[in-house]
């Protein structure tokens, strides 16, 4: 049995062992009950918040200078301090994770929900949001029982609720289940959705939830890893946080490492202090490529982001460094593609992905994805025409033009301007394997080859 | 879609919410600084309740949260996990998104194509399974996966999919993979507290209904596959051995119960 007090950190200085401030609970035994969250120091943190005054709690997240951790990367502290001022505010969590290959948020909520309750009363408090909304993605099944069930002895427990360990703070909290659509992780999506409309992004301006949010009121919206972060900080203080990582990139980040890996994971590291090459080789961590193949590429950053190649290895997994290499950080999801990966059929999932959860609003999005669909999907069948690729690219263009990164919008969100992310990058990194599929007519790997799993093997 | 007669006999005996999930409702609609926002909620409940959206069902939301039939079924209808029309008994959603795919989840999903017979969107013609092509679950580090009734299974193959629906035909996992529709089997206990006046009560709740028993749910080694990638991952950074985690088929043999609870 794998007992958490064996499994402190060896130390500060390798970025591969940092404190496990997220994790750290992660292999406890039922590490998502109240009696392992106290015995590990749960509620501390909101008691220690509780003691000072609102502001001070905002200002020691903004002291550690957090990121949010859901895409964007966004300054919490900052984020809080552009709410509008006026009553109510409410806080929703964002745990709607649904970019493909990310499934940190996943993982917190069925393994520390109590953290994620505690962290969202953190920063109730800092706030002083009027309700706690929990929005939860509605597959996650296990995780709004184990989070509900957390909810309900954070109650018993005085910790939610009225007069919080009678401190005379006051905040209810409501586990709200999604219902499945990728669409409602956009934050105006996930609004709408929770005043129970279709999930719409909204017009912007107002861009901010922080000055119209939540019926009309100011609105904090953070990710679950974001949230998840400030019981340590209020525990062991922003410097601590702020001391690890480097530039903008401050404290831990968890790495969803997948695809053809050895192993695959969640994985806690010091932010901008490892490199993708370590990531991906490093034997404590994703242990190289599968049957020791060659790297073709990967994603740093969910199927949003523009691809890397091997050049890129050595790039730190830093939000300001991946964005100067001309792709984002994202959620934290790597996925890594072997040599015998076929990108044309990988890249025609990718697009197949966003055409399905287009939310239809805006025509580069709807009608873009869904060309560029068919069309992947004629090349990969043997049907493609030379012409297709610079089809493709003038689609890519309709959708964002100047097939720009960051991307130029033509769209109320982000989800249509993704969708050149994968296929401008599969054509600009692998075209002579789309002219391959397009001269011989058919997809040159041979499909038992090309995504047998090491489960099969 | 096949459905024998039976199935489709649901969408005349269903009706409106029994007793005790109108007293649920209104518990959830209080949660709520504004009615509207418990319609995804009051959704899944006559799902719960009746395995799809049954038009009765749609009514009865809709009268409660002052909106019209055709609101609700026009929001409803945005939504993935909401069912229009009765499905099969269990619910398979096989993901076939990027980490998935270069784990061999197309493979996967043509051959539980030809053992059940149907294609995603259909349903067996026992009425035993509703295939779907499904969108990333978010269980990348175990793919390929499924989910049951929206219970996950990890690092699935041919054959422990076989074996997975030989148990489900069974009826051996029918404690731990609820109906179609249940989504939370965690009832909240607390009502509204915050801004009521001294003296004043608070919501009233429902019963909590049966008690359910997360640390032997079955559906928890499927979550610990969730957990132990990133238990893993710290714990071979601290000296800790953390192999012979990927290894372990939590799904192969879903029978064998708790071991992995052990880790």
């Amino acid at each position: 049995m794998t007992n958490a007090t064996t499994a402190g950190p060896t130390g500060p200085g390798d970025p591969k062992s940092p404190p496990r401030i997220v994790t750290g609970r992660f292999g406890l035994d039922r590490s998502w009950s109240l009696d392992a969250y106290l015995s590990t120091g749960g509620y501390e943190g909101l008691r220690k918040a509780l003691s000072m005054a609102p502001a001070q709690v905002h200002q020691a997240t903004s002291d550690s200078s957090i990121l949010g951790r859901g895409g964007a990367g966004f300054d919490a502290g900052r984020k809080w301090g552009m709410l509008r001022k006026a009553e109510p505010v409410y806080l929703v969590v964002n745990g709607d994770e649904s970019e493909p290959a990310t499934f940190k948020d996943h993982a917190l909520i069925e393994g520390d929900p109590h953290q994620l309750i505690e962290g969202a009363l953190i920063c109730a408090y800092a706030i002083g949001a009027a309700r706690v909304f929990l929005f939860v993605r509605g597959e996650m099944a296990l995780g709004l029982e184990r989070l509900q069930a957390a909810l309900n002895e954070a109650y018993e427990y005085g910790a939610v609720g009225a007069n919080i360990f009678g401190s005379g703070f006051s905040v209810d909290v409501v586990v709200h289940p999604g219902a499945g659509a990728y669409i409602c992780g956009e934050e105006t999506a996930l609004l709408e959705s929770l005043e129970g409309k279709r999930g719409y992004p909204r017009i912007k301006p107002p861009y901010y939830p922080a000055a119209i949010g939540l019926y009309g009121a100011p609105t904090v919206v953070n990710n679950v890893e974001t949230l998840s972060n400030l019981p340590w900080v209020m525990r062991n203080g922003s410097e601590a946080f702020f001391s690890l990582g480097d530039g903008r990139s401050r404290g831990t980040k968890i790495l969803a490492l997948s695809g053809h890996v050895r192993r695959p994971g969640n994985y806690e590291l010091e932010f901008a202090k490892v490199s993708f090459r370590e990531l991906i080789y490093d034997p404590a961590l994703g242990a190289g490529i599968r049957e020791d193949r060659g790297l073709k590429a990967f994603i740093p950053g969910g199927v949003s982001a523009p691809w890397f190649g091997p050049d890129h290895l050595d790039l730190p997994l830093a939000n300001e460094k991946i964005a100067e290499a001309g792709s984002m950080a994202g959620s934290g999801a790597v996925t890594v593609f072997d040599e015998a990966t076929c990108v044309v059929r990988a890249v025609w999932r990718i697009t197949r992905f966003f055409h399905r959860e287009s939310c239809g609003q805006c025509t580069p999005c709807r009608e873009g994805g869904g060309w560029a669909e068919k069309i992947m999907r004629r090349i990969e069948d043997g049907q493609g025409r030379e012409s297709d690729l610079d089809l493709l690219m003038d689609i890519c263009d309709n959708i964002v033009p100047g097939v720009s990164w960051p991307p130029a919008q033509t769209t109320i969100c982000v989800l249509g301007p993704s969708i050149p992310s994968s296929v401008a990058s599969g054509i600009r990194m692998f075209r002579d394997e789309f002219l391959a599929h397009i001269r011989d007519g058919r997809c040159p790997f041979p499909p038992d080859r090309l995504q047998r799993s090491p489960a099969y093997a | 879609m096949v459905l024998d007669a039976g199935s489709r006999q649901r969408s005349i005996d269903v009706a409106r919410l029994t007793d005790d999930n109108l007293v649920r409702a209104r518990a959830l609609i209080e949660l709520y600084p504004q009615k509207r926002s418990a319609l995804i909620p009051l959704l899944h409940l006559v799902q719960e309740q009746d395995g799809y959206l049954s038009p009765e069902g749609i009514e009865q939301v809709a009268e409660l949260v002052d909106l019209t039939p055709a609101e609700v079924r026009g929001t409803a209808s945005f939504y993935d996990m909401f069912h229009l029309e009765p499905i099969g008994k269990y619910l398979v959603a096989v993901c076939t998104n990027i980490a998935c795919l270069l784990a061999g989840s197309y493979e996967l999903l043509e051959h539980m194509e030809q053992s059940l017979g149907t294609h995603p969107g259909g349903t067996t013609a026992d009425g035993m399974f509703t295939l779907e092509d499904a969108e990333c679950l978010a269980l990348c580090g175990n793919a390929p996966c499924v989910t049951v009734n929206w219970r996950y299974f990890g690092d699935v193959t041919p054959d422990s999919w076989d074996a997975l629906a030989e148990d489900l035909r069974a009826g051996k996992l029918d404690g731990e993979v609820p109906s179609h529709g249940t989504l939370c089997r965690v009832r909240r206990t607390a009502g509204i507290r915050a801004g009521l006046d001294e003296g004043a009560t608070e919501t009233t709740l429902p019963p909590a209904g049966p008690a359910v028993e997360l640390a032997t749910s079955r559906t928890t080694p499927a979550v610990l596959s969730t957990l132990q990638p990133g238990a893993k991952a710290t714990a071979a950074g601290n000296g800790v051995a953390g192999d012979g985690i990927t290894g372990s088929n939590l799904t192969g043999n879903p029978t064998t119960g708790n071991g992995s609870d052990a880790q």
